[in-house]
């Protein structure tokens, strides 16, 4: 069980990070990108608009940690 | 630009893993036992062929988009992480990797340790430093090489531009027999987060049913549009001179990771 524990704790650190906000922000931004593209709007600025708000908020939540 | 882009990221994020990796087994060799630390070494690499081996076909196995989807979202959030700290370390938030300090420390708590032999592993403690440090280092370059490789198409670029790099650092290591303490890691680092973001929202968007305007030349903006976006951040997190933490080496102008 303890190692099993071990793993999932290194598989969440190898693919969210210590930032599990930026993750779900991906993956909502694929969602809403996804859900768009159904319709006539173009979608394709969803993601990089996305990343341009949430990383300069993650940057700051590290730089506030130290 | 596709293939040059993916060689060199995968070579520049397999490079950067490679030194740190190289540090590591140094430290073991030099302190512990070189024939014990080498079998780690081989040992790590096994273990990340078997991962690749596996990995490799499944992900050739999933539908374009879907993969495009799937991937885009990981390259994205690696590489969120990787500019992230490169960004940090570049405006003093964070000391950069200091290789000579690490080799130290490694090197002090390797001499500390008891010596145990384990069947054929002479110092099980040079094996298993040795073996984590390729592992956990080569596991996200064996996943950005594959990830690049299996969506550009051409898997044996990727290979070639990880085996390339992972060749150059260790014939330096062995050249210099010291840590690689001045490669410009960070540097090194910043490059391949802007790539990795770029790529990861080019395919991430369009495994999500994006259409991109100019296709495939979308990337030659957004690549340029991400690293000025990155060193935009650099330039706005740079706090003022009393904060800066007291454990970042000084920097001359001159120095490969002035800036970054």
């Amino acid at each position: 069980m303890r190692r099993v524990k071990a793993f999932l704790a290194f598989c969440y650190d190898f693919v969210i990070g210590d930032d599990w906000t930026v993750a779900v922000a991906v993956a909502v931004a694929l969602a809403i990108t996804y859900a768009v593209s159904k319709t006539s709007v173009p979608a394709w600025w969803i993601v990089p608009t996305s990343t341009a708000v949430i990383f300069p908020l993650s940057l700051r939540r590290a730089t506030r940690r130290g | 630009m596709n293939s040059g882009a993916l060689f060199l990221a995968v070579f520049l994020a397999c490079a950067v893993e490679a030194v740190e990796a190289t540090t590591i087994v140094l430290a073991a060799g030099t302190a512990r036992d070189w024939r014990s630390a080498l079998v780690g070494v081989a040992s790590g690499l096994a273990v990340l062929a078997v991962v690749i081996a596996a990995l490799g076909p499944a992900l050739s196995a999933i539908p374009l988009r879907s993969l495009r989807l799937f991937v885009g979202a990981l390259l994205l959030i690696f590489g969120l992480q990787w500019l992230r700290k490169a960004v940090l370390r570049a405006s003093g938030h964070k000391a950069l990797h200091d290789e000579d300090k690490i080799f130290r420390e490694q090197l002090a708590a390797a001499r500390a340790a008891d010596n145990r032999s384990v069947g054929l592993v002479g110092d099980w403690y040079a094996f298993t430093l040795s073996f984590k440090g390729v592992v956990l280092e080569g596991l996200e370059v064996a996943f950005i090489a594959l990830t690049f490789g299996s969506n550009q198409h051409d898997i044996p670029l990727a290979a070639l531009a990880a085996v390339s790099a992972v060749l150059v650092v260790v014939v330096v290591g062995v050249a210099v027999r010291a840590p690689l303490s001045r490669v410009p890691e960070n540097t090194m680092k910043f490059a391949v987060g802007v790539m990795l973001i770029s790529f990861g929202t080019f395919w991430g968007a369009e495994g999500a049913g994006a259409r991109w305007p100019g296709s495939d030349a979308a990337l030659l903006v957004l690549v340029p549009a991400v690293a000025l976006f990155g060193l935009a951040l650099v330039a706005v997190s740079k706090p003022s001179a009393p904060h800066r933490i007291a454990s970042t080496p000084p920097t001359s102008p001159t120095s490969p990771q002035a800036g970054f």
